[in-house]
């Protein structure tokens, strides 16, 4: 099945979406602007315009609802930005509006839960400030109905989560951390644009419309090309090997930041804009190979690394990793995986955020404590935290009839039928994934309690556990409503396409089964490692292996020898050629200027009577002359 | 015939003088030398049919400028500058090769000028030298005439201007010099009388006789020394003056006080301590020129102040 | 014979040229350089009676008027110069230098 044509809109909520961006874009500046003024409402104000933007998001969502299936992409003009060649405008359909759904209801209950986490923060009218400016941005890049303001958007989120991650910038450690993702994610920028000219070169427009109808009509070579530079972009902001270095150190920003940008929405860009160039990608199957052997490779990095870290939110950042693997290889699979892609990523946004909060949480009662090793036994001392972490835990391990049980399921059955070797992969990733969720759960909340002296845990206030709750409801119950019956893949279908044949849902098919026998041994040697046995509160040297997980696998220690040592090189090479060379040409002729004046000044002797002799010699040197030219 | 004789005598006597001109140590002589150039030139002009020039010659320069020259020698005196020792290296060497080199080439070339016998100015001049001179000047060149008056008066004012000094205070009566020397006598024990003149109680009435005070000894203060150390150098020093000055020399020694210089001396400007600059060979221009170096020593040691 | 009379205005010239070139006192300078417009002068006067027209004394006239007026602002500078520092020598006049 054929995506739809685009039909222009205007009026109802649909019309008036360029709120959603426009609400917290106000928010933001109001906030930054306001400078201290604002500094009593300012998180009242940000969680008004997030959920505000929530609303209109709703309000479109129910109106596009009553349009008929094939009507449900509905373009939204604003305005000329250069006439005859970019018109800026939002593209309502399926697919945006599940994002907007998911960033405006997952953003509006962190904003909430992050009034009681910053409430001791004197920033957080700033913090809010930033929230505001990415929740816009984030929606302006899944709104745009060109690749113009997508890239707007794109650089946007990557603003606010620099802004973000270096909150606390007075540690050093998160201000290289910022620098660290602003620096890694320019790497795929810089393919995404290169991308967008080589679009544009291509197709002579660069909205969606006109490149995404036509690009059958595109060479091999050249979608091939635009496919995989597209897919540099996505691995930047997705956070996909070879690009993923970021991603762990982004964990010093604040724990809602690392909750809303760096596990349910931002990092979601790249299968965004996989999705979203579909047609791109369907005409080439190298470029499609390439994003399926990304994601198998991500999915499988970011497990091994989750296995091995003892800081909470890095266990939590790799599995994240791991899981936009999972979409990623939905999204390189096509039409028969975007749904699964897409579902899982709400999915993943509802859980993950529930766990990322739930870890904030704990942390908050922990006096900002990381280390997984010092706690223990918090499962009584903060009931709620453990109940709606559980939850989280059980839908992303897979656990029957959970959130994730559906999504990720889809995806490795899907997987299957398209390649054994990425299926397998993926199942004992599913494995893996069992195996670290489990470690992380029984460390924290089961077994003896490791705490520091001065800890004194205690349960969050209602402010932060309530979004828990709404969270780890959506993770209980949001899989199953998606994925049964294919009521997302219909859904999504006026969008990004559907296969012929819908997948029906098998419960006990036998990778399904492999599957959940591999999680439950990955959480059984868990238990026998973390739950039943001590936990040393100093970890233990470990094998090679051990410290491959733990040196992110050797990413940073591998990019620094690749491009920074090189970078520095060149660099002091070029201030050596600078020094010596140019300066020294320009100082050197300077120098031999000045040298020789030095000396010729030495003629002007004040003596007149030298003067006169030289004068007296010009005139006999001219009469002899005058004289030899006159007898010639 | 007569002119040939007449050139040729003239020739070498103004090129022997012109040569002395710049040879010659003493600026007056070069003065002379010049003179002798000139009024050797007005002759050959006189002789080449331009006797109106030969008159304005010796009217103008041999007695003006010539006279100008020498009033000028007078006020400036003997000078450090009339020594030929040269100090630009590589000056001397090269003004003589520009020199032959000029001469050679002007020979060469203005010798060359002429073509053809001299047609002699008789055509030109048939109402007379001065009165065919007067018709031009008055006629084609009148305006190059009244500009040269134009020129010779800017040139009267600057002399005047260039020459005048303003007075910045006024002039020292005699009262005021009066008061001067004993305020000096006062502060250095410096004479406020008048030096003793040469030889007022002396035998002779010549320069380098020491004045003898009334009870018949040498006055150390009339001594000059200039004309002392020549006479030592001759071995014609009265025996008494060289006594005189062997005692103020002890005496100055024993006050702890150097001998006095030349350069003091000069600078109390006695009198007897006048340079002589007729005086001697070749040292005593030298030593005449240290005498003013020091003078301008001493005016820039005030002008600090 | 004009000739020898050129020749002679050469020779006086450049004997002339030499003296401004070597003598420091600054009136013998200037001395010379009347000599060597006296024999300009003569070369003048010379021409005049080659050609057989008065243009040439004429000049000589002119350069006469001009040589007086120089000597005259030339010496009062002399007198100046020495006023101030007690000397007529042209090197010492030479501060304006490298």
């Amino acid at each position: 099945m054929e995506p739809a044509e685009i039909i222009q809109h205007s009026g109802g909520a649909i019309g008036a979406a360029w709120l959603m961006i426009a609400l917290p874009l106000v928010g933001a500046a109001v906030l930054l602007l306001g400078g201290r003024r604002t500094d009593k409402f300012g998180h009242l104000l940000g969680v008004l315009m997030a959920v505000a933007s929530f609303v209109v998001a709703a309000l479109s969502f129910v109106q596009l609802l009553g349009l008929a299936p094939g009507e449900r992409r509905r373009g939204i003009e604003l305005y000329d930005f250069i006439p005859g060649l970019a018109k800026v405008g939002l593209l309502v359909d399926p697919l945006s509006i599940s994002f907007c759904l998911l960033i405006t209801f997952v953003g509006s209950l962190i904003h909430i839960y992050s009034i009681g986490y910053m409430a001791h923060d004197p920033n957080r009218r700033r913090f809010f400030a930033y929230l505001n400016l990415f929740v816009a941005a984030m929606l302006l890049l899944v709104l745009a109905d060109n690749y113009v303001a997508l890239f707007v958007g794109w650089e946007g989120v990557g603003l606010a989560s620099y802004l973000l991650i270096g909150f606390w910038q007075h540690k050093p450690t998160a201000a290289t951390a910022a620098k660290k993702a602003f620096i890694v994610n320019r790497v795929g920028d810089f393919g995404l644009l290169i991308g967008i000219f080589t679009i544009f070169a291509t197709f002579h427009t660069l909205a969606f419309d006109g490149v995404l109808a036509n690009a059958d009509k595109a060479s091999s070579g050249t979608l091939t090309a635009i496919g995989l530079l597209l897919l540099v972009g996505a691995c930047g902001k997705s956070a996909q090997l070879p690009l993923q270095s970021w991603l762990l150190d982004a964990m010093e920003g604040p724990t809602p930041v690392s909750a809303l940008i760096h596990a349910a929405t931002m990092v979601t860009a790249g299968v965004y804009l996989i999705v979203r160039s579909g047609p791109i990608f369907l005409g080439t199957e190298t470029a499609q190979l390439v994003v399926t052997i990304v994601g198998v490779a991500t999915l499988l990095a970011g497990a091994i690394i989750g296995t091995a870290k003892d800081d909470i939110k890095k266990a939590l950042a790799g599995s994240t990793m791991s899981q936009i693997g999972y979409m990623v290889l939905a999204a390189g699979i096509g039409p028969a995986g975007y749904a699964f892609a897409i579902a899982h990523l709400i999915t993943h946004g509802f859980f993950k955020a529930d766990m990322f909060l739930g870890a904030g949480s704990v942390m908050h009662a922990m006096n900002d404590e990381v280390d997984m090793r010092k706690y223990g036994a918090l499962r009584k001392v903060m009931p709620v935290t453990f109940v709606t972490f559980l939850i989280g835990y059980l839908a992303i391990i897979g656990f029957p009839l959970l959130s994730g049980y559906f999504t990720k399921d889809g995806i490795i059955e899907t997987a299957m039928e398209h390649n054994a070797v990425l299926g397998w992969l993926a199942v004992l990733g599913a494995g893996i994934t069992g195996f670290y969720m489990s470690r992380l759960v029984f460390m924290t909340f089961f077994g003896t309690k490791r705490w520091e002296p001065t800890a004194h845990p205690h349960e969050s206030p209602a402010v932060m556990t309530v979004p828990l709750i709404i969270l780890s409801i959506g993770a209980i119950g949001l899989g199953a409503f998606l994925i049964l019956g294919n009521r997302f893949m219909t859904f999504l279908a006026p969008a990004v396409g559907a296969p012929e044949e819908m997948p029906s849902f098998h419960p006990f098919s036998l990778t399904g089964l492999v599957t959940l026998a591999l999680v439950a041994v990955g959480a059984a040697l868990a238990w026998m490692k973390y739950g039943r046995a001590e936990v040393p509160v100093v970890a233990p040297r470990g094998s090679f292996l051990t410290t491959f997980a733990r040196r992110d696998l050797y990413g940073d220690a591998l990019n620094e020898a690749l491009f920074m040592r090189p970078g520095q090189w060149l660099t002091r090479l070029a201030v050596f050629f600078d020094n010596r060379g140019v300066d020294g040409l320009v100082n050197g002729l300077a120098a031999g200027i000045g040298g020789t004046s030095g000396r010729l000044r030495r003629v002007q002797t004040g003596f007149v009577r030298s003067y006169a002799l030289s004068i007296f010699l010009g005139a006999a040197l001219l009469a002899g002359a005058w004289l030899v030219v006159g007898n010639l | 015939m007569g002119e040939s004789i007449t050139f040729w005598v003239l020739a070498v006597v103004s090129v022997i003088a012109a040569l002395g001109l710049v040879f010659s140590r003493r600026a007056v002589y070069s003065a002379l030398m010049l003179g002798v150039v000139m009024l050797s030139l007005a002759v050959l002009y006189a002789v080449q049919d331009a006797p109106f020039l030969a008159a304005v010659q010796i009217i103008v320069y041999t007695g003006a400028v010539m006279m100008l020259f020498l009033f000028v020698l007078m006020l400036v005196g003997v000078d450090s500058s009339d020594s030929l020792v040269e100090t630009i290296r590589g000056q001397r060497f090269w003004a003589i090769v520009g020199g032959l080199g000029f001469a050679v080439l002007l020979a060469a070339g203005i010798g060359n000028a002429v073509v053809g016998a001299p047609r002699g100015l008789t055509a030109a001049t048939q109402a007379g030298n001065v009165p065919s001179l007067a018709e031009l000047i008055f006629t084609r060149h009148v305006f190059a005439f009244e500009v040269t008056s134009a020129l010779l008066i800017t040139a009267a004012l600057g002399a005047m201007v260039l020459a005048h000094r303003e007075r910045s205070e006024p002039k020292p009566t005699q009262k005021d010099l009066s008061r001067q020397r004993f305020v000096a006598f006062g502060r250095t024990g410096k004479n406020p009388a008048p030096l003793p003149g040469p030889g007022t109680y002396a035998r002779h009435n010549a320069i380098d006789m020491p004045a003898l005070l009334p009870d018949g000894s040498v006055s150390p203060l009339s001594v000059n020394r200039y004309i002392a150390r020549y006479e030592e150098s001759q071995g014609i020093l009265p025996p008494e003056v060289a006594r005189v000055l062997e005692q103020e020399e002890a005496a100055q020694r024993a006050n702890g006080h150097s001998t006095p210089t030349v350069a003091d001396e000069a600078r109390d400007g006695g009198p007897d301590t006048e340079p002589m600059a007729e005086e001697g060979p070749v040292e005593e221009g030298v030593v005449a020129g240290r005498v003013v170096s020091a003078r301008a020593d001493a005016r820039s040691e005030e002008d600090g102040k | 014979m004009t000739t020898h009379y050129l020749v002679l205005s050469a020779l006086l010239f450049a004997i002339g040229g030499v003296g401004v070139l070597v003598r420091r006192n600054a009136i013998v300078v200037f001395m010379c350089v009347e000599l060597m417009l006296n024999a300009c002068n003569l070369a003048f006067v010379t021409f005049a009676r080659q050609n057989g027209n008065l243009d040439g004394q004429l000049i000589a006239f002119f350069v006469m008027i001009v040589a007086a007026a120089e000597v005259v602002i030339g010496l009062a500078i002399i007198v100046t110069i020495f006023r101030t520092r007690r000397s007529a020598s042209v090197d010492d006049v030479s501060l304006l230098k490298y």
